[in-house]
């Protein structure tokens, strides 16, 4: 019970998992402070599942140490299982328990926590506390799983991709539920592979790739290292395009890389870069067919790093 | 849809609390920190939950109460005919025919055909018939396949018949008693088996197909990640059980007693006693034959092959004793026979316990053996 003290939720070093020749997790390090919100944001099969098994204590690590509120997995199973709470990934409930009845179960597991009406008033589910969850929508059935990650009044609630799947006002009403219980002083472990999940909610998070952290930092911090405030989107319709070298050379732009048909400039100041862009376009005859600029995203970071967006890495 | 990091700032700032926050328990409990609470124990919410999804799944309910009792009404009637059963003869058209014919419709116990050779040796071949008689010059000929079913009875018949019309007569004088005892009919060989064999498929197929569904929906896998007792689940299943297993039980008796007249001639709570038992073994079987499977068709082979012999074996629906000697050793140790023995013991002979003690043994070890191997063996991925 010292992690509390010394604010340590969770401290991951070295983690290494493989299945047979497919290296899952490899050489990871990770520090959770007591009531922050951690994310592990990544593509699907960078390893984001099998780490967080591994810290919930259901996955044995090939290597690596543990620590989660400074206990260990090996010797102190029963009292990590009553202080932390999880929501895996498709877990099916019992299609014809009432939502009541599946938070009463999960409960009766646990010595101490919440009573089931103010769980499932946490989670909104009043008016369908007695439905079977069978005749539950995705986002009812996301919430009701995360009710059962929370009866135990957890110190660390691990979530894996809470809203994959779900629709955006369910996935706002997740949000909610999880900022809820980090204004209580919980501890928040999850993964996400959507960059606005991972920036609204965490405080810190670790990009992963292969396996691998590849950056680690609060979300503004990370997208701050592209040395670059917005981006630049363009499509050339007709005429001719500039080379890269040409493109970086343009002012204020950091980065250069094709985005889809088109391309993609990070650029700080795009007030300098874009009216240069036009007139670079307009001087050798092209014709736009596309140009935006956004604010520069987790997003744009992790192309930066790996060359590959999220959604189709 | 993308959010600027503008909206990062929007998070509340909860760093500075933290210096607040030096109680371990307030940050240990978030979210309205409670004093312990009493609640009915996990075993309870665990066997509410098998009862619930039991019978909240009408499928389940009709295999497990009305489907024995149909199989015991087809049964029962089939092999209840009243008076002597006949046997079917065939007889070969050829010289002489008619006056064996003559002889054998006269005969009670048997009907009687004639066919040519093609005919009368298909019908033999498919059990229409289970002899057929050749007119031979100065006697008869019998074709039959002596070891198929009903084949000494129908030469006896045939034989005795043509005999006796052929100018035998019999020296002594011998007449049949018919007895109809309760106790001794088929009907009461077949309820106690019934009985079994539901404990068995209600236990297998029962716990089997639930605990793979939910090892298939990762479910399993969710529980353990509390700190619920794994002990305590797989007891849930037995436990849940016993709840319907009196109803089972005293459906299946009910009915026998109403439409057959099958008493229970031992003691009744000897029979549940046996019937707990029953219910033990074969839900610890089915948490055993579960413990790896991880698809419903992987499972279905394996409770088969577990189920069928027992089936077939342990005297259900017929006696083990007609199978050759050698092989009652084997059958004897399969647990479903001395479940059904000592339930028709207790039934039928009105047993006692002491008298059904190696039977309470052998379940007794069948089901801790059993149940202690699928907490051994149970994955919860």
């Amino acid at each position: 019970m010292t992690a509390a003290g010394n604010g340590e939720a969770v401290v991951c070093r070295g983690l290494r998992k493989s299945y047979g020749p497919v290296v899952a997790v490899d050489g990871l390090d990770l520090r959770v402070a007591a009531g922050e919100c951690f994310g592990l944001l990544g593509p699907n099969g960078a390893g984001k599942t099998t780490t967080v098994e591994v810290l919930e204590g259901l996955l044995h690590p090939d290597d690596g140490e543990i620590r989660i509120l400074g206990m260990r997995w090996d010797r102190d199973e029963r009292a990590l299982r009553h202080a932390i709470g999880i929501q895996l990934q498709d877990t099916r409930l019992p299609e014809k328990l009432t939502v009541a009845e599946t938070i009463r179960l999960f409960r009766s597991f646990y010595a101490e926590g919440p009573s089931v009406d103010e769980v499932v008033a946490r989670v909104q589910l009043d008016e369908k506390r007695d439905v079977w969850v069978r005749r539950l929508s995705g986002g009812q059935r996301q919430r009701l799983a995360v009710a059962c990650a929370l009866v135990g009044a957890p110190r660390i609630l691990f979530l894996d991709e809470p809203t994959t799947g779900l629709d955006p006002q369910s996935r706002r009403s997740l949000w909610e539920l999880i900022e809820a219980f980090r204004a209580g002083g919980g501890t928040v472990v999850m993964t996400t592979h959507y960059m606005d999940e991972a920036a609204r909610l965490c405080d810190r998070l670790a990009i992963i790739d292969h396996g691998r952290v590849i950056a680690e930092g609060a979300p503004l911090d990370l997208v701050a290292t592209l040395g670059a405030d917005q981006v630049v989107e363009f499509t050339v319709g007709s005429g001719p395009t500039p080379s890269e070298s040409e493109l970086a050379a343009l002012p204020g732009v950091s980065g250069v890389r094709r985005n889809g048909d088109g391309w993609a400039l990070t650029a700080r100041g795009v007030h300098r870069t874009v009216p240069a862009l036009l007139g670079r376009l307009e001087r050798d005859g092209a014709e736009l067919s596309r140009l935006a600029t956004h604010d520069a995203t987790l997003e744009d970071l992790f192309v930066h790093l790996t060359g590959r967006s999220l959604r189709d890495a | 849809m993308r959010e600027g990091p503008g909206s990062g700032a929007a998070r509340p700032a909860g760093r500075e609390g933290e210096g607040v926050r030096t109680a371990p328990s307030a940050a240990g409990r978030p979210p309205t920190g409670r004093g312990p609470t009493r609640w009915p124990g996990s075993l309870a919410q665990l066997t509410l939950t098998r009862m619930r999804e039991f019978v909240r799944e009408p499928e389940a309910v009709f295999w497990t109460f009305v489907f024995p009792i149909v199989l015991a009404l087809l049964l029962g009637f089939a092999f209840s005919e009243r008076g002597d059963p006949t046997v079917r003869v065939a007889v070969l058209d050829a010289a002489g025919a008619d006056a064996v014919v003559r002889i054998l419709a006269d005969a009670p116990g048997l009907q009687v055909e004639v066919l040519d050779a093609a005919a009368a040796a298909a019908a033999l071949r498919r059990g229409r018939v289970a002899l057929v008689v050749a007119p031979r010059a100065g006697g008869v000929a019998y074709r039959q396949d002596p070891s198929g079913p009903g084949a000494r009875e129908a030469r006896l018949l045939v034989d005795d018949a043509l005999q006796r019309g052929a100018g035998r007569t019999d020296p002594l004088a011998a007449r049949v008693e018919p007895v109809e005892e309760q106790g001794s009919r088929y009907i009461d060989f077949l309820i106690p088996g019934l009985i079994g064999l539901n404990l068995l498929s209600t236990g297998l197929w029962g716990v089997g197909y639930t605990v793979v569904r939910m090892r298939a929906g990762m479910l399993l896998k969710r529980l353990m990640a509390t700190p619920m007792r794994r002990w305590e689940f797989m007891a849930s299943f037995l436990l849940g059980r016993l709840v319907f297993l009196a109803i089972e039980i005293a459906a299946i008796l009910l009915f026998a007693r109403l439409v057959f007249d099958v008493r229970v001639h031992g003691s009744v709570a000897l029979v549940g006693l046996l019937g707990v038992l029953g219910a033990f073994v074969f839900t610890s079987f089915g948490l055993l034959v579960a413990s790896r499977a991880r698809t419903t068709e992987g499972i279905a082979g394996i409770m088969n092959l577990v189920a069928v012999p027992m089936w077939l074996l342990s005297g259900v629906f017929f006696s083990y004793e007609r199978f050759p000697e050698w092989t009652h050793g084997a059958i004897r140790a399969l647990p479903l026979t001395p479940l059904v023995d000592a339930l028709r013991a207790v039934i039928n002979e009105g047993a006692t316990a002491l008298e059904t003690a190696p039977a309470i043994g052998a379940l007794g070890a069948w089901g801790l053996l059993a149940f202690g191997s699928a907490l051994l063996l149970f994955r919860w991925r």
